[in-house]
Order: structure tokens, then C-alpha cells, then sequence
């Protein structure tokens, strides 16, 4: 079976944005984010909008830095963390944009960017497309854990749901920062039932694809700058670089979490690291693709993991299932 | 990779949690609690409560200053570090009932509030009165029993 | 009783009952609502075996301000409705004795969602 798909036709990020709350702020990134804001509420009245609006800043701060109009945007392909996706769907209602809402947890950025890459590469006239991902700390833990005031201890495996949006616009045609390949992810038993504990879970995920990857594109190590995970925290990268170090080697040396750059381990009390698919959305638009464009890293693997499970399955004691879709990323000048 | 050697990496990375310190805190918290709740025990008997009202009205203090705490956004923030030392005093009935409350506001008084602030206090009434009722029924035949002895 | 060992008597036997429940979250991965559940109804069983009162005199409010001794009242309340109305007293005394603990709770419950708004959870 083969997996990876190599466009046939260029496409570029023509513009991306990233948003976030207070503590994303308060980062190592948080001067990288193209706005915060600390009172967390982006100016509403319940958190689930407050994540909604979220992700309208982060597409019209797109937009704007593009300099287009929104009406130039022919797709849009978004997704988040509520219930049937509903913050995507009430926050970029206003675009009047043709709209595919994806859910892939905590994968949805990448999900959500190879989802559109497939409709540009495969459509005769599509030329402009763009991608949001969001998620809210509140809106989370409203959802999946407890009240907000609720004093309760987290697990030192937890991790914090972070309040950040990423959007990102694509054109068809060569440009300085290119997607190149593709690769969805097959789901993995992550063999735990603790919702506490989701970057062990998605480990094993991101080391399927991963060696799925390797195995069918022959590529090696070497060509790589980076191979970026999603939100695998503290425990899912301790788990996937063993794991790499012995079927992959010097693939552990490269890789690096989104979840583990958002925020300060010494002056935040993070815990295991970040989550919440507005992590590799926001740590993809502030600091990767910047990082790309300027030539600084050329080569990268993009990995966007989710923890699939539901309030329900947690409490009835299923397993959480990870999966870890792929796109290869590239920096195009002077690359001949 | 089966899941049994899955199951031993997650266990191998995934760091416990710190047993002396959350001990000592909980020990530390629960204690100050009970502390509080004695002296108001002895102020209330103080002022001419009998043992009855004197505890009742313990009881509701404690849960008032709890129900404060949380709505003023403090109660979270203490208990972060005290664990069980808040969660076990009647201070985290209190929290967890005043915590779901607020939380649901966003879905109205009914079914919002009005159903949402059973999450965690349904259980503790429900298994409560449960355990009260068995206990009830075998003291009744334990005092049949006696009666007819006599 | 002196105060001051009152107190200390209190503040040592309080303490000991949260860290038991601290120790259970940390090793067993009981969560927090089932240990409010099981506290409440080991009360009751405390209460049944005759050990609760005999506690209570010794440690005051450090074993009645835990979730036990909230149990421990219930069970005092169904005994007592038992004596005064037979079988009837197991359905009516453990309600009736917690009433003002579920009663006060609640209200403050409502009134904080009418006044307060939460706040987003900080680090």
C-alpha cells in the first residue's frame, strides 16, 4: 500500500497567523504570536465563542498580512475541539467561504492543511484555499474535564490545553515556503485508558507514521532538519524518541515538540507540556514557518497527533486511539 | 508492537506523582481545615449553641467560606497544591457543588445550573442516603431481634 | 481537655484522614468524586459500628468536618428516625439529618452562578 502523496502542482503558504490567550503569552513564543489576548475571552461571554472569535482573528489576521480579500478564498478547511466543531463553524460563518469543518483531535492542524493541499493539487480552477485550527484551555476543560473552578490536582502526565488558534492561506503555484508531500496517519492503539496520560498515547501513532514514512520514501535522516510532533508533551517524546532511537536512528536526535515549546517548563506549571490542536497550529505559524521562510531550517516533517476519545469513552474505560497525519515541508529557494 | 509493550514504555516514561509532598500538604490543609472548623465549634458553643446547632452551623460556615473562595476564583489556586486537604473537608463538597454551578451559567438557570450542580454532589447524596437507608433497615431488625428477646 | 491539645488532637487526626484520601488518588487513581463517595459511606460504616461518638469526643471537628463525618450524620439521623418511627426512619432520617449541609451548599451554588463569573484557569 502506498501512503504518500507528492503534489503534482506547487503549492506555497502565502500567509499564516497564530493567536493565543495569557498564558501563550507568557511562552517562550509569546512575542512570536501574532496577538494575544490575556483576559482569554477575545471580548465574549462564554468561552466556547471566546474560541470561536479566536479563530476569526487568526483567519482575518491572515488574510491582512496577504493582503487579500476574503473573497478571493475559494476553501476553507477548519476544525477545533467542541462538540461537532461547532467553534469553527460559528467563527468563520461571517467569510461566507465554502467551509469543510474536519475533526482529528489534537491532529486537526495538519489533517486540515493536507485536506486542502489534496482539494487545490486535484482541482481545475482552485487556487487559493486556507486552513484554521483552534482550541480553548476553558472550552476544553469545560468539555473534557471539570468546571473551571473546580479545585482538583492534575497528573504530573497531564497537560494543559492550550488557548491558540493558527490559519494558514495556500496558493496554487511556487512561492518560498512549500508543502510538498503528504501522508495520512493510520490509527494506533495507544493501549491507556487515562485521559491524563494522552502524549503516551499518541507515541506510539507518531512512530507509525514515521516509520511508515521512512520505509516507503527511502529518504534519509540526514535531508531533514526537523521532524515536528504535534503535542506528545513530555512523556509521548521520551516514548517516541526510544522508540526512534532504535528503528530510526538519528531521527531522535531531530525531533522536536510543539507541545514542548509553547510554554516555559521552569516558569509555567505545565506539567507534561502543551495540547490541544491549537498547539501545533500556533507553534507551526509563529515559529516554524518563519523559521523556513528565512532560511533558517529548509526540510521539515510536520506532524500535527491526536488523542481520539470522548468524554463518554474515557468513562467508560475504552482505550484512546492516536493518529498522526504527515506533511512534508520546505524551504524552495536555492534549493536546486 | 502489542499493546503489553506499549503498556510498559507509557509506564517506564510517565513520571508519579510526588507521594511526600502531596501528603504533607494534604496533611498540612486538611488539618488547618478542621483546625478552623474546631475553634468555630468552640465559638458557637461559646455563644450558647447546643452540640446539635453548634455543628450544623460549623458545617454551613465552612461551606459558605468554601462557596466564596470559588466564586472568587481562589479556591482552584489553594487547592492545586492541597489535594485531598481541600477535596475531603466538607470544603471540597462545597467547591465541587458551587464549581459546576458557575461552570454551566453559559446554559441556563434549569438546565444548566439547576441540572449541572448534581455532578458531583448527586453521587455523595445518592450513595450517602444509600448506605444511611441499608444501615437503617438492619438497625430496625436489629431492634426487632432485641425487642423480642426481652 | 486543654485547647491547645484539643486543637492539636484535631489538626492530627484531620490531617490524617486527607492524606489516606491523598495516598488512594496517588496510587490507585481513584478520582476525586470517588472519594467523596467512598468517604461519605465509610462514615456511615463508622457511624454503624458504634465507633463514630467515641471519635467524635476525642477528635472533634478533625473527624467531623471531613466528608466521613458527613456520613456519620446521616447514619445518626436514620438511627434516631428508627427508634422514633420504625422502618419509615430509614427513608427520612439520612435526608433530614444532612438537609442543612445539602441545603446550604446548593444555595451558595445558585447564588455564586447568579453573582460570579468564572474565570480562565491560570498555570
Amino acid at each position: 500500500m502506498r501512503r504518500i502523496t507528492k503534489l503534482r502542482t506547487p503549492i506555497h503558504f502565502d500567509s499564516w497567523a497564530a493567536v493565543g490567550g495569557y498564558e501563550e503569552r507568557r511562552g517562550p513564543l509569546g512575542e512570536k504570536f501574532d496577538f494575544c489576548d490575556i483576559s482569554d475571552k477575545f471580548g465574549q461571554s462564554t468561552w466556547e465563542i471566546a474560541e470561536a472569535e479566536m479563530g476569526r482573528v487568526a483567519l482575518n489576521t491572515a488574510l491582512s498580512k496577504s493582503g487579500m480579500s476574503h473573497d478571493r478564498i475559494e476553501l476553507l478547511v477548519a476544525g477545533d475541539l467542541q462538540n461537532q466543531c461547532v467553534a469553527s463553524s460559528t467563527g468563520l460563518s461571517s467569510f461566507g467561504i465554502p467551509f469543510l469543518g474536519v475533526y482529528g483531535a489534537c491532529s486537526t492542524c495538519t489533517e486540515s492543511l493536507m485536506t486542502l493541499c489534496s482539494f487545490i493539487d486535484s482541482s481545475e480552477h482552485m487556487t487559493i484555499g486556507a486552513a484554521v485550527t483552534t482550541s480553548h484551555n476553558s472550552a476544553a476543560e469545560r468539555q473534557f474535564r471539570t468546571p473551571i473552578e473546580y479545585g482538583g490536582q492534575r497528573a504530573p502526565t497531564a497537560q494543559w490545553t492550550s488557548t491558540a488558534a493558527g490559519a494558514f492561506i495556500l496558493g496554487r503555484g511556487e512561492g518560498e515556503v512549500q508543502i510538498t508531500e503528504y501522508m495520512p496517519g493510520r490509527i494506533v492503539d495507544g493501549s491507556t485508558s487515562d485521559g491524563a496520560n494522552m502524549g503516551g498515547a499518541m507515541a506510539f501513532a507518531a512512530f507509525d507514521s514515521l516509520q511508515a514514512y521512512f520505509e516507503e520514501s527511502g529518504e534519509e535522516i540526514r535531508n531533514f532538519d526537523c521532524i515536528v510532533t504535534g503535542d506528545l508533551g513530555k512523556v509521548g517524546s521520551d516514548i517516541l524518541r526510544e522508540l526512534l532511537a532504535k528503528s530510526i536512528s538519528g531521527a531522535e536526535r531531530i525531533h522536536t515538540d510543539c507541545g514542548l515549546l509553547l510554554y516555559d517548563f521552569k516558569k509555567q506549571d505545565v506539567h507534561s507540556g502543551a495540547s490541544g490542536c491549537g498547539t501545533s497550529a500556533s507553534v507551526l505559524a509563529c515559529h516554524f514557518l518563519p523559521m523556513l521562510k528565512e532560511g533558517k531550517i529548509r526540510n521539515i516533517l510536520f506532524m500535527s497527533t491526536g488523542a481520539l476519545m470522548s468524554p463518554s469513552s474515557l468513562l467508560q474505560g475504552e482505550n484512546i486511539y492516536g493518529i498522526a497525519p504527515l506533511i512534508r515541508i520546505e524551504n524552495m529557494k536555492g534549493s536546486e | 508492537m502489542d499493546s503489553k509493550v506499549k503498556k510498559e514504555l507509557i509506564k517506564k516514561h510517565s513520571p508519579s506523582s510526588s507521594l511526600f509532598k502531596n501528603s504533607l500538604l494534604a496533611f498540612f490543609f486538611g488539618g488547618l481545615i478542621c483546625v478552623i472548623g474546631e475553634l468555630l465549634l468552640m465559638l458557637y458553643s461559646h455563644l450558647g449553641c447546643d452540640e446539635k446547632t453548634a455543628g450544623i452551623l460549623v458545617t454551613v460556615t465552612l461551606i459558605f467560606i468554601a462557596a466564596i473562595l470559588t466564586a472568587l476564583g481562589i479556591f482552584d489556586k489553594i487547592a492545586r497544591h492541597a489535594g485531598a486537604g481541600t477535596l475531603v473537608p466538607v470544603t471540597g463538597f462545597s467547591n465541587a457543588v458551587v464549581s459546576e454551578a458557575m461552570d454551566s451559567k453559559s446554559e441556563g438557570y434549569v438546565l444548566g445550573v439547576g441540572a449541572k450542580i448534581y455532578t458531583v454532589a448527586g453521587p455523595v447524596i445518592l450513595y450517602g442516603i444509600l448506605s444511611g437507608f441499608v444501615y437503617g433497615v438492619i438497625y430496625y431488625i436489629y431492634t426487632l431481634v432485641e425487642g423480642m428477646k426481652l | 481537655m486543654s485547647i491547645p491539645y484539643q486543637l492539636i488532637l484535631t489538626f492530627i487526626s484531620g490531617g490524617i484522614i486527607c492524606v489516606i484520601a491523598q495516598l488512594l488518588i496517588d496510587l490507585t487513581r481513584l478520582t476525586p468524586a470517588r472519594i467523596l463517595v467512598l468517604y461519605v459511606s465509610v462514615g456511615v460504616l463508622i457511624y454503624a459500628v458504634g465507633a463514630f461518638d467515641p471519635m467524635k469526643d476525642i477528635f472533634g471537628a478533625g473527624v467531623t468536618v471531613p466528608l466521613i463525618g458527613f456520613g456519620a450524620n446521616i447514619a445518626k439521623g436514620v438511627r434516631e428516625a428508627v427508634e422514633k418511627e420504625g422502618l419509615l426512619g430509614a427513608l427520612t432520617g439520612g435526608l433530614t439529618a444532612s438537609s442543612a449541609g445539602i441545603t446550604a451548599a446548593l444555595l451558595c451554588g445558585l447564588f455564586a452562578s447568579v453573582l460570579f463569573k468564572t474565570k480562565s484557569k491560570r498555570m
